[in-house]
Protein backbone atom coordinates (compact mmCIF):
# COMPACT_ATOMS: atom_id res chain seq x y z
CA UNK A 1 0.00 0.00 0.00
CA UNK A 2 1.59 3.42 -1.00
CA UNK A 3 2.46 5.40 2.11
CA UNK A 4 0.65 8.50 2.55
CA UNK A 5 2.10 11.33 0.50
CA UNK A 6 0.24 14.26 2.19
CA UNK A 7 -1.86 14.22 5.38
CA UNK A 8 -4.17 17.19 5.23
CA UNK A 9 -5.35 18.01 8.81
CA UNK A 10 -8.69 19.18 9.24
CA UNK A 11 -8.49 23.11 9.26
CA UNK A 12 -10.89 25.54 10.13
CA UNK A 13 -13.03 26.99 7.70
CA UNK A 14 -14.69 29.68 8.38
CA UNK A 15 -17.79 28.69 10.35
CA UNK A 16 -20.73 29.99 9.25
CA UNK A 17 -24.66 29.64 9.97
CA UNK A 18 -25.83 26.41 8.87
CA UNK A 19 -28.20 27.38 6.66
CA UNK A 20 -25.66 29.44 4.29
CA UNK A 21 -23.20 27.30 2.62
CA UNK A 22 -19.26 29.14 3.84
CA UNK A 23 -18.03 31.07 0.68
CA UNK A 24 -15.62 28.46 -0.23
CA UNK A 25 -12.54 29.72 -2.36
CA UNK A 26 -11.80 27.09 -5.18
CA UNK A 27 -7.89 27.66 -4.09
CA UNK A 28 -8.85 24.01 -2.28
CA UNK A 29 -9.29 22.30 -5.91
CA UNK A 30 -5.72 23.54 -7.07
CA UNK A 31 -3.94 22.57 -3.76
CA UNK A 32 -5.69 19.89 -3.44
CA UNK A 33 -4.95 18.78 -7.23
CA UNK A 34 -1.43 19.85 -7.26
CA UNK A 35 -1.05 17.17 -3.98
CA UNK A 36 -2.61 14.20 -6.12
CA UNK A 37 -0.14 15.18 -9.05
CA UNK A 38 3.00 15.24 -6.44
CA UNK A 39 1.84 12.27 -5.09
CA UNK A 40 1.44 10.20 -8.75
CA UNK A 41 5.06 11.80 -9.61
CA UNK A 42 6.24 9.65 -6.28
CA UNK A 43 4.67 7.12 -7.32
CA UNK A 44 5.71 6.62 -11.03
CA UNK A 45 9.80 8.42 -10.14
CA UNK A 46 12.23 6.08 -7.90
CA UNK A 47 13.70 9.59 -6.37
CA UNK A 48 12.64 12.76 -5.10
CA UNK A 49 15.31 13.99 -7.71
CA UNK A 50 13.32 12.62 -10.82
CA UNK A 51 9.93 14.10 -8.92
CA UNK A 52 11.67 17.86 -8.66
CA UNK A 53 12.96 17.43 -11.99
CA UNK A 54 8.94 16.43 -13.79
CA UNK A 55 7.51 19.13 -11.95
CA UNK A 56 10.31 21.71 -12.64
CA UNK A 57 9.28 20.60 -16.28
CA UNK A 58 5.74 20.64 -15.86
CA UNK A 59 6.16 24.41 -14.27
CA UNK A 60 7.77 25.21 -17.21
CA UNK A 61 5.39 23.93 -19.96
CA UNK A 62 2.27 26.22 -17.31
CA UNK A 63 4.70 28.95 -17.43
CA UNK A 64 5.19 29.32 -20.86
CA UNK A 65 1.69 29.56 -21.18
CA UNK A 66 0.34 31.33 -18.14
CA UNK A 67 2.45 33.95 -19.86
CA UNK A 68 -0.07 35.49 -21.98
CA UNK A 69 -2.91 34.87 -19.78
CA UNK A 70 -0.94 37.12 -17.38
CA UNK A 71 -0.14 39.70 -19.82
CA UNK A 72 -3.49 39.65 -21.54
CA UNK A 73 -5.19 40.30 -17.98
CA UNK A 74 -2.72 42.55 -15.99
CA UNK A 75 -2.11 45.48 -18.71
CA UNK A 76 1.16 45.61 -17.03
CA UNK A 77 3.45 47.36 -19.58
CA UNK A 78 7.53 46.12 -20.42
CA UNK A 79 9.65 46.31 -17.34
CA UNK A 80 12.32 48.31 -17.96
CA UNK A 81 14.31 47.14 -15.09
CA UNK A 82 14.98 43.07 -13.04
CA UNK A 83 13.45 45.50 -9.88
CA UNK A 84 10.46 46.31 -11.84
CA UNK A 85 9.93 42.73 -12.86
CA UNK A 86 10.23 41.27 -9.03
CA UNK A 87 8.05 43.69 -7.73
CA UNK A 88 5.50 42.50 -10.80
CA UNK A 89 5.89 39.18 -9.84
CA UNK A 90 5.20 39.43 -6.49
CA UNK A 91 2.46 41.86 -6.21
CA UNK A 92 0.44 41.28 -9.29
CA UNK A 93 1.51 37.84 -10.39
CA UNK A 94 1.34 36.06 -7.57
CA UNK A 95 -1.55 37.96 -6.01
CA UNK A 96 -3.71 37.56 -9.03
CA UNK A 97 -2.81 33.39 -9.36
CA UNK A 98 -2.51 32.43 -6.05
CA UNK A 99 -3.85 35.34 -3.40
CA UNK A 100 -0.66 35.99 -2.02
CA UNK A 101 2.17 38.75 -2.23
CA UNK A 102 5.10 37.68 -1.23
CA UNK A 103 7.79 40.55 -0.23
CA UNK A 104 11.20 41.30 -2.35
CA UNK A 105 14.27 40.85 -0.39
CA UNK A 106 18.07 40.02 -0.44
CA UNK A 107 18.65 41.69 -3.29
CA UNK A 108 22.38 40.96 -4.62
CA UNK A 109 25.03 44.01 -5.27
CA UNK A 110 24.72 43.79 -8.83
CA UNK A 111 20.72 43.90 -8.50
CA UNK A 112 20.56 40.72 -10.30
CA UNK A 113 19.44 38.30 -7.90
CA UNK A 114 17.00 38.43 -5.25
CA UNK A 115 14.69 36.84 -3.02
CA UNK A 116 10.24 36.18 -2.43
CA UNK A 117 9.53 35.37 0.80
CA UNK A 118 6.48 33.84 1.00
CA UNK A 119 4.44 33.71 4.79
CA UNK A 120 2.33 31.07 3.06
CA UNK A 121 2.74 28.97 0.35
CA UNK A 122 -0.68 27.93 -1.17
CA UNK A 123 0.41 25.01 -2.73
CA UNK A 124 1.12 23.45 0.37
CA UNK A 125 -1.62 24.14 2.45
CA UNK A 126 -2.31 21.09 5.43
CA UNK A 127 0.88 19.14 3.77
CA UNK A 128 3.28 17.48 5.68
CA UNK A 129 6.15 15.56 3.88
CA UNK A 130 6.68 11.85 5.40
CA UNK A 131 10.29 10.97 6.44
CA UNK A 132 11.56 9.21 3.33
CA UNK A 133 11.12 12.35 1.06
CA UNK A 134 13.23 15.20 2.44
CA UNK A 135 14.67 16.11 -0.82
CA UNK A 136 11.53 16.77 -2.13
CA UNK A 137 10.89 20.00 -3.45
CA UNK A 138 7.03 20.13 -2.99
CA UNK A 139 6.32 23.42 -4.74
CA UNK A 140 9.18 22.98 -7.30
CA UNK A 141 6.36 23.63 -9.75
CA UNK A 142 6.37 27.13 -8.86
CA UNK A 143 10.19 27.23 -9.65
CA UNK A 144 9.44 26.28 -13.69
CA UNK A 145 6.43 28.54 -14.18
CA UNK A 146 8.36 30.85 -12.88
CA UNK A 147 11.68 30.24 -15.46
CA UNK A 148 9.39 29.26 -18.22
CA UNK A 149 6.86 32.95 -18.12
CA UNK A 150 9.88 35.18 -18.15
CA UNK A 151 12.06 32.90 -20.89
CA UNK A 152 9.02 34.21 -22.98
CA UNK A 153 9.48 37.80 -22.32
CA UNK A 154 13.30 37.47 -22.96
CA UNK A 155 14.54 36.81 -19.79
CA UNK A 156 16.55 33.54 -18.83
CA UNK A 157 16.46 33.37 -15.12
CA UNK A 158 17.32 30.51 -12.48
CA UNK A 159 15.09 30.29 -9.80
CA UNK A 160 15.42 27.61 -6.72
CA UNK A 161 14.35 27.29 -3.48
CA UNK A 162 16.03 28.37 -1.22
CA UNK A 163 13.79 28.18 2.26
CA UNK A 164 11.02 25.93 2.39
CA UNK A 165 8.19 25.55 5.71
CA UNK A 166 7.88 21.81 5.01
CA UNK A 167 11.27 21.34 5.36
CA UNK A 168 11.65 22.98 8.52
CA UNK A 169 12.57 25.97 7.25
CA UNK A 170 10.80 29.26 9.02
CA UNK A 171 9.47 30.87 5.88
CA UNK A 172 9.41 29.93 2.34
CA UNK A 173 12.01 31.27 0.03
CA UNK A 174 12.66 31.37 -3.41
CA UNK A 175 15.65 32.77 -4.96
CA UNK A 176 15.59 34.29 -8.69
CA UNK A 177 18.56 34.85 -10.23
CA UNK A 178 18.88 36.88 -13.70
CA UNK A 179 21.64 35.75 -16.48
CA UNK A 180 20.99 36.98 -19.32
CA UNK A 181 18.62 38.53 -21.81
CA UNK A 182 17.31 36.02 -24.53
CA UNK A 183 17.15 37.37 -28.46
CA UNK A 184 13.89 37.35 -29.84
CA UNK A 185 13.22 34.55 -32.39
CA UNK A 186 15.48 31.56 -30.89
CA UNK A 187 13.69 28.78 -30.05
CA UNK A 188 12.54 28.04 -26.68
CA UNK A 189 14.89 25.81 -24.57
CA UNK A 190 12.87 22.91 -23.50
CA UNK A 191 9.64 21.20 -25.49
CA UNK B 1 -11.73 34.93 -4.49
CA UNK B 2 -9.25 32.26 -5.98
CA UNK B 3 -8.39 32.94 -9.78
CA UNK B 4 -9.53 29.78 -12.19
CA UNK B 5 -6.53 29.78 -14.58
CA UNK B 6 -3.80 28.06 -12.24
CA UNK B 7 -6.04 24.93 -12.00
CA UNK B 8 -6.72 24.98 -15.42
CA UNK B 9 -3.70 25.36 -16.63
CA UNK B 10 -2.73 22.79 -14.22
CA UNK B 11 -5.33 20.23 -15.07
CA UNK B 12 -4.26 20.59 -18.60
CA UNK B 13 -0.50 19.39 -17.94
CA UNK B 14 -2.18 16.84 -15.84
CA UNK B 15 -3.18 15.24 -18.72
CA UNK B 16 -0.56 15.88 -21.15
CA UNK B 17 1.30 14.18 -18.32
CA UNK B 18 -0.46 11.24 -17.82
CA UNK B 19 -0.83 10.81 -21.69
CA UNK B 20 2.94 11.52 -22.43
CA UNK B 21 3.87 9.23 -19.48
CA UNK B 22 1.82 6.23 -20.94
CA UNK B 23 3.91 3.75 -23.83
CA UNK B 24 1.00 3.92 -26.72
CA UNK B 25 -1.51 6.06 -28.15
CA UNK B 26 -4.16 3.43 -28.27
CA UNK B 27 -4.43 0.73 -25.89
CA UNK B 28 -3.17 2.82 -22.88
CA UNK B 29 -6.11 5.58 -23.31
CA UNK B 30 -8.59 3.51 -21.62
CA UNK B 31 -5.69 3.40 -18.36
CA UNK B 32 -4.90 7.02 -18.48
CA UNK B 33 -8.61 7.95 -18.60
CA UNK B 34 -8.90 5.83 -15.39
CA UNK B 35 -5.51 7.35 -13.93
CA UNK B 36 -7.23 10.58 -14.38
CA UNK B 37 -10.62 9.45 -13.02
CA UNK B 38 -9.10 8.28 -10.39
CA UNK B 39 -6.60 11.38 -9.44
CA UNK B 40 -9.92 13.45 -9.64
CA UNK B 41 -11.55 11.35 -7.31
CA UNK B 42 -9.19 11.65 -4.50
CA UNK B 43 -9.21 15.03 -4.62
CA UNK B 44 -12.92 15.12 -4.92
CA UNK B 45 -12.86 13.33 -1.88
CA UNK B 46 -11.18 15.90 0.26
CA UNK B 47 -13.12 18.64 -0.97
CA UNK B 48 -16.46 17.43 -0.02
CA UNK B 49 -15.02 16.96 3.53
CA UNK B 50 -14.36 20.15 3.52
CA UNK B 51 -17.02 21.76 2.12
CA UNK B 52 -19.81 19.95 4.51
CA UNK B 53 -17.80 19.81 7.77
CA UNK B 54 -20.08 22.30 9.21
CA UNK B 55 -23.07 22.00 6.56
CA UNK B 56 -26.28 20.10 7.79
CA UNK B 57 -27.56 16.49 7.32
CA UNK B 58 -28.77 15.98 3.57
CA UNK B 59 -32.66 14.67 3.44
CA UNK B 60 -31.80 11.76 0.67
CA UNK B 61 -30.37 11.24 -2.57
CA UNK B 62 -32.07 13.90 -4.26
CA UNK B 63 -30.93 16.52 -1.63
CA UNK B 64 -26.98 14.99 -2.13
CA UNK B 65 -26.91 15.62 -6.03
CA UNK B 66 -28.48 18.98 -5.75
CA UNK B 67 -25.96 20.20 -3.99
CA UNK B 68 -23.77 18.63 -6.02
CA UNK B 69 -25.04 20.73 -8.90
CA UNK B 70 -25.13 23.88 -6.77
CA UNK B 71 -22.83 24.22 -4.08
CA UNK B 72 -19.74 22.09 -4.80
CA UNK B 73 -19.58 23.04 -8.72
CA UNK B 74 -20.12 26.18 -7.73
CA UNK B 75 -17.09 25.66 -5.57
CA UNK B 76 -15.34 23.81 -8.52
CA UNK B 77 -16.42 26.00 -11.48
CA UNK B 78 -17.77 29.01 -10.19
CA UNK B 79 -21.19 28.62 -11.69
CA UNK B 80 -23.83 25.51 -11.14
CA UNK B 81 -24.78 22.98 -13.38
CA UNK B 82 -27.66 24.07 -15.70
CA UNK B 83 -30.01 21.33 -15.89
CA UNK B 84 -30.64 18.19 -13.97
CA UNK B 85 -32.68 15.35 -15.25
CA UNK B 86 -33.07 11.90 -13.35
CA UNK B 87 -35.24 8.97 -13.53
CA UNK B 88 -36.02 8.54 -9.82
CA UNK B 89 -34.19 5.68 -9.42
CA UNK B 90 -30.65 6.10 -9.56
CA UNK B 91 -29.86 8.02 -12.70
CA UNK B 92 -28.87 11.32 -12.88
CA UNK B 93 -28.15 13.88 -15.78
CA UNK B 94 -25.99 16.77 -15.40
CA UNK B 95 -26.09 19.13 -17.58
CA UNK B 96 -22.91 21.85 -17.96
CA UNK B 97 -23.89 24.07 -20.81
CA UNK B 98 -20.44 26.08 -20.29
CA UNK B 99 -17.76 23.53 -19.25
CA UNK B 100 -15.02 25.48 -18.31
CA UNK B 101 -12.34 22.78 -19.06
CA UNK B 102 -13.55 22.72 -21.97
CA UNK B 103 -13.54 26.35 -22.79
CA UNK B 104 -10.43 26.72 -24.31
CA UNK B 105 -10.84 24.14 -26.89
CA UNK B 106 -12.59 25.52 -30.06
CA UNK B 107 -15.98 24.59 -30.82
CA UNK B 108 -14.83 22.26 -34.06
CA UNK B 109 -15.67 18.99 -34.76
CA UNK B 110 -12.29 18.00 -34.76
CA UNK B 111 -11.72 18.60 -30.64
CA UNK B 112 -14.42 15.86 -29.91
CA UNK B 113 -11.80 12.83 -29.82
CA UNK B 114 -9.71 14.79 -27.37
CA UNK B 115 -12.38 16.28 -25.09
CA UNK B 116 -12.93 12.69 -23.00
CA UNK B 117 -9.36 12.74 -21.71
CA UNK B 118 -10.73 16.57 -20.32
CA UNK B 119 -13.76 15.20 -18.98
CA UNK B 120 -12.32 11.94 -16.98
CA UNK B 121 -10.80 14.39 -14.21
CA UNK B 122 -14.08 15.78 -13.42
CA UNK B 123 -16.44 12.64 -13.55
CA UNK B 124 -13.46 11.48 -10.43
CA UNK B 125 -14.33 14.59 -8.49
CA UNK B 126 -18.06 13.74 -8.72
CA UNK B 127 -17.46 9.74 -8.15
CA UNK B 128 -15.32 10.83 -5.00
CA UNK B 129 -17.60 13.69 -3.56
CA UNK B 130 -20.19 10.93 -3.29
CA UNK B 131 -18.25 8.62 -2.02
CA UNK B 132 -17.87 10.86 0.73
CA UNK B 133 -20.78 11.49 0.90
CA UNK B 134 -22.18 8.02 1.63
CA UNK B 135 -23.53 7.03 -2.59
CA UNK B 136 -21.36 4.24 -4.23
CA UNK B 137 -22.01 5.30 -7.85
CA UNK B 138 -20.22 5.18 -11.90
CA UNK B 139 -19.68 8.71 -13.38
CA UNK B 140 -19.22 9.24 -16.98
CA UNK B 141 -19.34 11.94 -19.16
CA UNK B 142 -20.24 12.80 -22.96
CA UNK B 143 -19.92 16.23 -24.84
CA UNK B 144 -22.93 17.03 -26.72
CA UNK B 145 -21.58 20.37 -28.59
CA UNK B 146 -18.69 21.94 -27.35
CA UNK B 147 -18.77 23.17 -24.64
CA UNK B 148 -21.46 21.45 -23.20
CA UNK B 149 -21.13 18.45 -21.83
CA UNK B 150 -23.48 15.86 -19.94
CA UNK B 151 -22.22 14.24 -16.72
CA UNK B 152 -24.07 10.72 -16.14
CA UNK B 153 -24.48 9.75 -12.31
CA UNK B 154 -25.68 6.10 -11.63
CA UNK B 155 -25.93 5.70 -7.92
CA UNK B 156 -25.29 1.90 -6.73
CA UNK B 157 -26.91 0.03 -4.17
CA UNK B 158 -24.50 -0.89 -1.26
Amino acid sequence: MWPRLLRHSAAQFGRGPTHEMPHFPNSELFTLTYGALVTQLCKDYENDEEVNKQLDKMGYNIGVRLIEDFLARSTIGRCQDFRETADVIAKVAFKMYLGITPSVTNWSPAGDEFSLILENNPLADFVELPDNHNTLIYSNLLCGVLRGALEMVQMAVDVKFAQDTLRGDNVTEIRMKFIKRIEENLPAGEE
Amino acid sequence: MADEAPFQFLHSELIQYIYKSADTEDTENGRNISKLENLGCRVGQGLIERLTKDAPRFKDELDIMKFICKDFWTCLFKKQIDNLRTNHQGIYVLQDSQFRLLSHLSAGKQYLDYAPKYLAFTCGLVRGALSNLGLRSVVTAEISDMPACKFQVLIQKM
